[in-house]
């Protein structure tokens, strides 16, 4: 621990850079995914389980593209509409039969429909780690002790020009409008003529496609296996939980704050990275409870 | 006229259980056929090196029936295997043990694919004191249970590294000068990997400056390599199952990190050397068997027939190399065979006494088992992967490339 802390601060500070870079990096994936999670989370109240399996979803279809020899800013389109339709008919086959039922009928539904997901990933592509390697340089700074992939700030500009699209679209656009309506209010968007259903199946197929996105993304600089879903949705969860729903500014924020905390976790021990976001998760909701308390009113 | 009935109910039901209790005595050896059991992983996720086993235990009963058989009491017996699937489910797999066993009367056990589903299935042929001779287990934990009815082919776990360790240590005057980053995953198998590490670097007093568990879904290992960058060890060990060594392999790449001797368990099962062929130049890989050993058997002949033969056979699956997997599960067979020939008898106590006395030579390697059931008489190999992607068996220090040489 101590020779650990030293190493930073003292014997070779530049190793903060490399961190604080592979903080923002994942930071951008969990951002992309979260903020789907917020959404579907905030409009139709449905916690989806599954939202890191589509992430990993979204990676197997670009590296399945990808073997085919289709170029990068072909396979992000294709994933993004593929995805929005798989999302779509999801919605249709299982979310809109749940909308209206308890908490735990959600959470036990996208939980079945992630097993479903990752045994079916399996069975097409097997249990083998893989990745799409790009072959792009890579920079070197400070001697070569810090190390940027081509690759990984690609995906940082990418996942850039996505979150922006997004705010752009959920901000100007109609059915972004008829979205946002929706979350605050269903009963008064249906009765001001919103296609209430429309905007749910909308919603839920605009999470997938996000998702999928990210998961383009996770396969170019990181690796990807059927099994590995659950690392995203732990990321999600614990970031829409500290940063509220339907806030993406808040979203994006919580997601980088994450991504570093997780890195500099992981400096001191590999295992701690991944407990990070639950340790997150937990520490939020206990703060809440603890400030609810506090103002908590008892009528005697 | 119901006291009839009930006789004839009970007449029936009786001639079912003696029949139920008769089909197993028979079916240990049926006719001129011994039949060996086994529950392996034809789907799920050992699939893959499930149906290397599968088609390293058929072609090895294939090999040795065209030979002439098993001989027994002055006749002669064909091998047959009966599998089933285990769905790569260790409970799935305890219950496929005690269906061939009570159910289809198996009294010889091949093993299934992997060291947990070996686990799972040890106890239960050992309840029966049946004799399993398996080929893909090498976790130490399994022999240390005091089984006396198992038996494995192959080299545990704790030989897999410390072949590297000594060219390291070779590679200097004063080995207790090096020092060393280790990353192991924390499952039960690289557990018994990483034990036996650190045995090693003990024996030769070396200093482990990293010491990183890695986590079961592992897909970054950054901030490992972010140390190991920092504090350049001159030794790093890395072991995760494939997935460990394809991310290792990918970020060591990404980091350009350049240690001079850098090991790593898996590196052919997850094909480092064709998906990442820049940074897995110079790895030090080990590895059960390779094909161009000088050991042979008078059933496959050398190990290079044997690899030869078995790519005639199943070809179409294997167009590069041929796992080890499929090799130590034809090994797995020979004991069998010859084990049945020295006990000249089908009692599965004598049977199982002669396994554990069997003494040869094989393309495989060595084999002789220690009382604990594992085999003491092969090592294990260490390979290093070359700039064209092929691996060369080191055998010492002076083999091997050092300092790892990669153009990144």
């Amino acid at each position: 621990m101590l020779d650990t802390l030293q190493l930073l601060f003292v014997w070779a500070p530049v190793v903060n850079i490399q961190l604080i870079l592979e903080g923002i990096f994942i930071g951008a994936i969990f951002a992309l995914s979260a903020y789907g999670l917020a959404l579907v989370w905030g409009v139709m109240n449905i916690k989806n389980l599954a939202q890191g399996d589509f992430v990993i979803m979204g990676g197997y279809m670009a590296f399945g593209l990808n073997m085919y020899g289709v170029p990068l800013f072909i396979i992000l389109p294709i994933v993004l509409v593929t995805m929005f339709a798989y999302g779509w008919i999801i919605y249709l086959l299982m979310i809109k039969r749940i909308l209206d039922q308890d908490m735990f009928v959600s959470l036990l539904a996208t939980f079945g429909l992630s097993l479903l997901m990752q045994q079916v990933i399996n069975r097409i592509y097997g249990p083998e780690v893989q990745t799409i390697d790009m072959r792009l340089p890579v920079f070197e700074m400070f001697d070569g002790m810090v190390t940027v992939p081509s690759s990984k700030l690609l995906a940082l500009l990418l996942a850039a020009v996505i979150a922006l699209a997004v705010v752009i679209f959920m901000k100007r656009s109609r059915t972004g409008q008829a979205i946002r309506a929706t979350a605050q209010d269903p009963r008064a968007a249906r009765v001001l003529g919103i296609n209430v259903d429309r905007i749910y199946a909308f919603t839920f197929a605009f999470n997938s496609a996000l998702c999928g996105a990210a998961g383009v993304l996770v396969s170019i600089i990181f690796v990807i296996q059927p099994f590995y879903g659950i690392t995203y949705s732990m990321g999600s969860f614990a970031i829409v939980t500290a940063a509220g729903l339907g806030n993406l500014p808040a979203v994006i924020v919580s997601a980088f704050g994450i991504g570093l905390f997780t890195k500099y976790c992981g400096f001191f021990e590999s295992a701690y990275e991944y407990a990070a976001p639950v340790a997150v998760l937990l520490a939020v909701l206990m703060w809440r409870q603890v400030r609810m308390r506090k103002n908590r009113q008892v009528v005697r | 006229m119901t006291f009839k009935r009930y006789t004839v109910a009970l007449g029936a039901m009786l001639a079912v259980g003696v029949a139920g209790a008769a089909a197993p005595a028979m079916a240990k050896v049926e006719g001129d056929t011994i039949i060996l059991g086994s529950s392996i992983s034809l789907t799920g996720k050992y699939a893959t090196n499930g149906l290397h086993t599968q088609r390293g235990y058929d072609y090895a009963v294939k090999v040795i029936n065209e030979a002439g058989g098993v001989n027994v009491g002055g006749k002669s017996y064909k091998l047959a295997v009966k599998y089933y699937d285990d769905e790569s489910t260790p409970a799935r797999g305890a219950q496929l043990a005690e269906r061939l066993i009570q159910q289809d009367g198996v009294e010889y056990m091949l093993g299934p694919y992997s060291s947990g589903m070996t686990k799972a299935i040890a106890p239960v042929s050992e309840k029966f004191g049946v004799p399993m001779v398996e080929a893909e287990g090498a976790s130490r934990s399994l022999f240390t249970q005091g089984y006396k009815y198992l038996f494995a082919v192959l080299s545990t776990t704790d030989l897999y590294l410390p072949m590297a360790i000594e060219m390291a240590a070779a590679s200097t005057d004063d080995p207790s000068k090096l020092r060393v980053a280790v990353a192991f995953e924390g499952d039960p198998f690289t557990a018994d990997i990483r034990a036996g590490v650190l045995e090693k670097l003990a024996e030769y007093d070396m200093k482990v400056i990293v010491d990183d568990q890695l986590p079961a879904d592992l897909s970054d290992m950054s901030t490992t390599l972010t140390k190991v960058k920092a504090l350049k060890p001159d030794l790093l060990i890395v072991s995760g199952h494939s997935k460990g060594a394809a991310t290792a392999a990918r970020q060591i790449d990404e980091m350009k990190i350049n240690v001079p001797i850098i090991a790593l368990t898996h590196c052919e099962a997850a094909k480092v050397q064709e998906k990442f062929p820049n940074a897995a130049t110079g790895f030090m890989c080990p590895t059960q068997w390779v094909e161009n050993i000088s050991k042979s058997d008078k059933y496959f002949g050398s190990a290079s027939d044997w690899n030869a033969g078995f790519k005639k056979e199943y070809g179409e699956f294997y167009p590069t190399s041929v796992p080890y997997q499929a090799a130590q599960a034809s090994a797995a067979v020979i004991v069998w065979k010859e084990a049945f020939e020295a006990a000249n008898s089908f009692d599965k106590d004598k049977v199982r006494d002669a396994i554990s006395a069997v003494e040869m030579e094989t393309f495989y390697g060595d084999i002789k088992f220690s009382a604990a059931g594992n085999n003491i008489a092969k090592p294990m190999f260490m390979r290093q992967i070359q700039t064209d992607g092929s691996y060369k068996l080191i055998e010492k220090f002076g083999d091997m490339i050092y300092p790892r040489n990669v153009n990144y």
